[in-house]
């Protein structure tokens, strides 16, 4: 089932499609329809240039970002921002910084902000999740009790709630709360994967045949674990990123502002947005093509390793 | 005059970005009024599409159907979508395979019979209730008045498959298709349904199509049978004739691999060996030359063609001969 | 049904006592510590004093959650200090609460009405032009910020074409009060003008607040018809001559209805996240700006009940969709 369903099925169902006793190889089936899927290649082709933008972008931004080059230019009494000129292509903001340097060199920090928040994420799940399936019994119990629970909090209010409790947020932060939510989506992901793996006929064959049941785990499981993991991930990239924004525009975000973020730019712009459209405008346009671009790569990879799908 | 005249019936499934795939090709056959005609074959060989294409059950999108399917006179392949849905559960029914998913899983058994009385003969839900119950009676459902108003999950397997059956004969229709009826069911019940189908159709005089891997229904129930292979007809005969002298390489090599309790001891089965998936097309050979153990080099460079040999028809370059088949005791 | 309804409620009451121990966790968390958190940095020492004593937190951790859970049962969470100083967190509640949930209805009216018959059509077009449109269509609608596209409609309709209200729930001041939904007050009434006027008002955020339940009913309905139309049941209402009319409505939508039901439950948790922004974009006075604001002035006795609430509105409200999802299938009903 795609997107919806309930939260719980969701990633259980995704989970499940790490249990594949075809004896086709995984990977090699999913890229063969992949590779022809317009929707995936469209979905690559954005997240590629994204990242190829953000590693040049020092490189290629015509000024420093946080320099207020054009500060003569703004006059607050009047409510003018430096227009679009020669050498300024989208003109400047508030502070007079040059708007196209800042949105070029704000995929740096965006992208970071989506990485380590999966990053987290992930970690922490593997944690708890292995943690759980590999202790089991009452700690097994409490853990996904708790892990269902947090699943049943709305992950933005969650990623709120735990933004909160920092008296002084800043970049980290940001990202702590947004990748926290993440982190019982993981768990009960990649121990459901491991559940729906433990009663499969290769990892039946493997126990049979006496292999040990560590190795059985970091050979056959961890890696059998992997697609679904790789599919959560990407959707976790764009929402992070459209998280992250939310935060900025309950003033739950990084107030310094000298290394710009697109959620940042976006959230805190929403102010200004009555007088000077053009600055929500490029951040939230350049937000929705990224998520957009991890979605599309997410779900196409989904419907890949969906074994309803598989010929 | 034949009630259903299958003529030159051609199916091929053409999926964007994929080679097109022919799974009937050229099948003609006849079905007289309360005959029953048998198809036989392996999962594959086109028989369930066949009948799909009979009923106008293929999807429109991905599927070309050519030929001609003459029902009394009309070309059933010519009808409009509407004109086929009219015809379809009044003058066709057919029962499927699989009982639990054939049956919609939120709705009432009684109002699943009752819609085909109020689509084709105008019924109100109540009198359709009532017909149902006794169509439910007459398929042999006990207490039927209990079982109109329970769900799918609530029956057995055995009952579902009946009640399916009340469903494709309660506008007795002329022509009943049953597409491998008894496969899902427990080997007990596949004989009690068989023998219901086998009186219904008696009774009623409804001709009868029946698919099915299983020469074991075939013998218990057809009056006629076709072997199809790789989409063809291979070899048609009466019964009787087909069980005692099989000619076809492919239905001698069926007939072969059933275990059978009065074979001397120690007799091996002979299994037929590669799959379907060993076929290679018609085009310029035999698509069983590769599995046939009388191929001949023709078989693997000419495209048999249809052949009466007397009462027969016959589709092989070198049949088996009436006396190297081994089955002159084969009782049915 | 009945022991399916025990054991859901069960469940339920399990749920609800760890969330109270991840909020109690949550409090002991915050910076500075509870005392702070609920008072604010500018509390006297007495007041401190008072707290310590009455929240027992000189005493051992169990007994303070303890005293936690008591007063989480009996509604009391102290007063607000940032959002409206002086109000308990449970009036503010009260008062509030009716506003989100007519705008959560009228949201999900939004997301139902287009997104099941596009999801609908969309499956039955597979792979046309109108499918891949409306697919990619609902991506788009998933990846935009919610609160950027209710300030994107807010700007088009409200400041530029002057249409449509961008602020509060009514203009209409003098309407009279019955249930603290504004349209249906009017409606009462006979406040004709009154329920019109709360409704232009509705209008905007419902929208803004819809378009990601939208875009999730619409996907999950046309995944569910996809699997429907797949199905043997339906070819078997096709071998049966019914109209294409009864198949669609008796044997498809009613089975793919099955999951939109379950995923419209779920949606209420969207709905309750995404009032926190689109509420607060609009100045529309309910429960998600007083969280918005609760968030922004570190309003803990506020944040507190009001977190709470939003998950206990969303576990009920799923236990009632499940139920109710037990009334439509059968399959549950009769076990």
């Amino acid at each position: 089932m795609a997107l919806g369903a309930t939260k719980k099925d969701r990633i259980d169902a995704l989970a499940k499609s790490s249990v594949d006793d075809s004896g086709v190889s995984l990977a090699a089936s999913a890229w063969r329809r992949l590779r022809r899927n317009p929707v995936f290649l469209v979905g690559l082709g954005i997240t590629l240039l994204f990242v190829l933008v953000a590693a040049i972008s020092p490189l290629i931004a015509p000024h420093d970002p946080s320099a207020r080059d054009l500060i003569d230019q703004v006059v607050k009494a009047r409510n003018e921002i430096p227009p679009a000129q020669p050498g300024h292509p989208l003109g400047g903001d508030l502070q007079g910084r040059d708007f196209f340097s800042r949105l070029l060199v704000g995929s740096q920090q965006t992208l970071m902000v989506g990485v380590l928040a999966t990053l987290f994420g992930l970690t922490g799940g593997l944690v708890l999740g292995t943690l759980a399936g590999a202790i089991g019994g009452w700690v097994d119990s409490l853990v996904m009790r708790i892990v269902d629970v947090m699943l049943s909090i709305p992950s933005l209010l969650l990623a709120f709630s735990i933004g909160a409790l920092f008296a002084h947020p800043n970049q980290f932060t940001v990202i702590i709360a947004v990748a926290t939510v993440q982190i019982p989506i993981f768990a009960r992901l990649l121990r459901g994967s491991m559940l729906a793996q433990r009663g499969s006929d290769h990892v039946l064959a493997a126990r049979s045949l006496g292999v040990k049941p560590g190795q059985i785990v970091f050979r056959h499981m961890v890696p059998n674990s992997l697609g679904p993991v790789i599919v959560q991930s990407t959707l976790v990239l764009a929402t992070s990123i459209i998280d992250a924004a939310a935060l900025s525009f309950l003033g739950l975000g990084n107030p310094n502002d000298a290394i710009p973020e697109w959620g940042q730019m976006l959230g805190t712009s929403q102010e200004v947005l009555d007088s000077h459209p053009a600055l929500s405008f490029w951040p939230a346009a350049c937000i929705i093509i990224v998520a957009l671009g991890f979605t599309l790569m997410g779900e196409s990879l989904r419907d890949a390793l969906d074994p309803k799908n598989r010929r | 005059m034949a009630l259903l005249e299958v003529r030159d019936l051609t199916v091929v499934f053409q999926r964007r970005g994929e080679q097109p795939f022919t799974a009937v090709d050229g099948v003609s056959f006849d079905v007289e009024p309360g005959q029953t005609v048998g198809l036989v074959g392996e999962s594959g060989c086109g028989k369930s599409v066949t009948s799909l294409a009979i009923m106008g059950l293929l999807p429109k999108r991905g599927a070309t159907v050519t030929g001609s399917v003459k029902f009394e006179d009309t070309d059933l392949l010519r009808l409009s979508g509407n004109q086929m849905r009219d015809r379809r559960g009044r003058d066709l029914g057919m029962v499927f395979q699989d009982p639990l998913s054939s049956l919609n899983p939120v709705i009432t058994i009684g109002v699943q019979v009752a819609e085909v009385l109020e689509r084709h003969q105008g019924m109100s839900r109540k009198k359709a209730l009532t017909e149902a119950a006794g169509l439910l009676d007459k398929v042999g459902i006990p207490d039927p008045n209990r079982r109109i108003s329970e769900y799918p999950h609530q029956l057995s397997g055995g009952m579902r498959q009946r009640a399916l059956i009340a469903m494709a004969l309660a506008c007795k229709p002329r022509l009943l298709i049953a597409d491998e009826p008894t496969t899902a069911l427990d080997v007990t019940i596949q004989a009690q349904i068989l023998s219901l189908l086998k009186g219904l159709v008696q009774d009623t005089g409804t001709a009868l199509i029946m698919i099915t891997h299983d020469l074991g229904v075939v013998a218990g129930l057809c009056d006629e049978v076709n072997v199809l292979y790789g989409g063809r007809v291979v070899e048609r005969a009466e019964r009787h004739e087909l069980f005692a002298e099989p000619r076809h390489p492919y239905t001698h090599g069926l007939l072969a691999s059933i275990p059978r309790l009065d074979a001397p001891r120690g007799e091996r089965l002979m299994p037929i060996t590669g799959s379907v998936s060993d076929n290679i097309p018609w085009d310029s050979a035999c698509a069983f030359a590769p599995r046939c153990p009388n191929a001949l080099d023709v078989c693997r460079e000419v495209t048999p063609e249809q052949e009466w040999r007397g009462s027969r028809l016959l589709r092989c370059h070198n049949p088996v001969q009436p006396a190297a088949a081994e089955t002159e005791e084969a009782s049915v | 049904m009945l022991r399916y309804t025990v054991r859901r409620l069960l469940q339920m009451v399990v749920v609800l006592l760890v969330l109270s121990l991840l909020v109690f966790a949550w409090l002991r968390a915050l910076p500075g510590g509870p005392v702070s958190a609920l008072l604010g940095e500018r509390a006297t020492p007495e007041s401190r004093h008072d707290l310590i004593v009455q929240l027992g937190l000189d005493q051992p951790i169990f007994v303070q959650y303890l005293k936690f859970l008591g007063r989480a049962l009996t509604g009391n969470f102290g007063t607000s200090n940032g959002v409206q100083p002086g109000t308990t967190a449970m009036d503010l509640f009260l008062t509030r609460f009716p506003a989100t949930i007519e705008l959560s209805v009228f949201a999900i009216i939004i997301a139902v009405v287009f997104g099941i018959p596009l999801g609908y059509m969309a499956a039955k077009r597979r792979g046309g032009w109108f499918d891949n449109a409306t697919v990619i269509g609902s991506l788009v609608g998933i990846a935009v910020p919610v609160f950027f596209l209710a300030f994107l409609l807010k700007y088009i309709f409200a400041v530029k074409l002057g249409v449509l209200p961008s602020d509060s729930r009514q203009s209409v001041t003098d309407a009279t009060r019955v249930t603290g939904f504004f349209v249906l007050d009017g409606i009462i009434t006979q406040e004709w003008d009154a329920a019109w006027d709360a409704f232009r008002h509705l209008i905007l955020p419902a929208i803004a607040l819809g378009t990601i339940p939208f875009a999730v009913v619409f996907r999950i309905t046309r995944a569910a018809v996809l699997d429907v139309l797949d199905e043997d049941y339906v070819r078997t209402a096709e071998s049966k001559g019914l109209t294409a009319q009864l198949i669609r409505r008796r044997h498809v939508l009613r089975n793919a209805m099955l999951p939109v039901v379950t995923t419209i439950g779920l949606q209420t948790g969207a709905l309750l996240a995404g009032a926190v922004l689109t509420e607060n974009v609009f100045a529309f006075p309910g429960v998600g700006q007083a969280l918005a604001l609760g968030f922004e002035r570190r309003d803990y006795p506020v944040l507190q009940l009001l977190i709470m609430m939003a998950a206990m509105v969303y576990v009920v409200v799923n236990l009632l969709v499940d139920l109710s999802y037990a009334l439509i299938d059968p399959r549950i009903r009769t076990r």
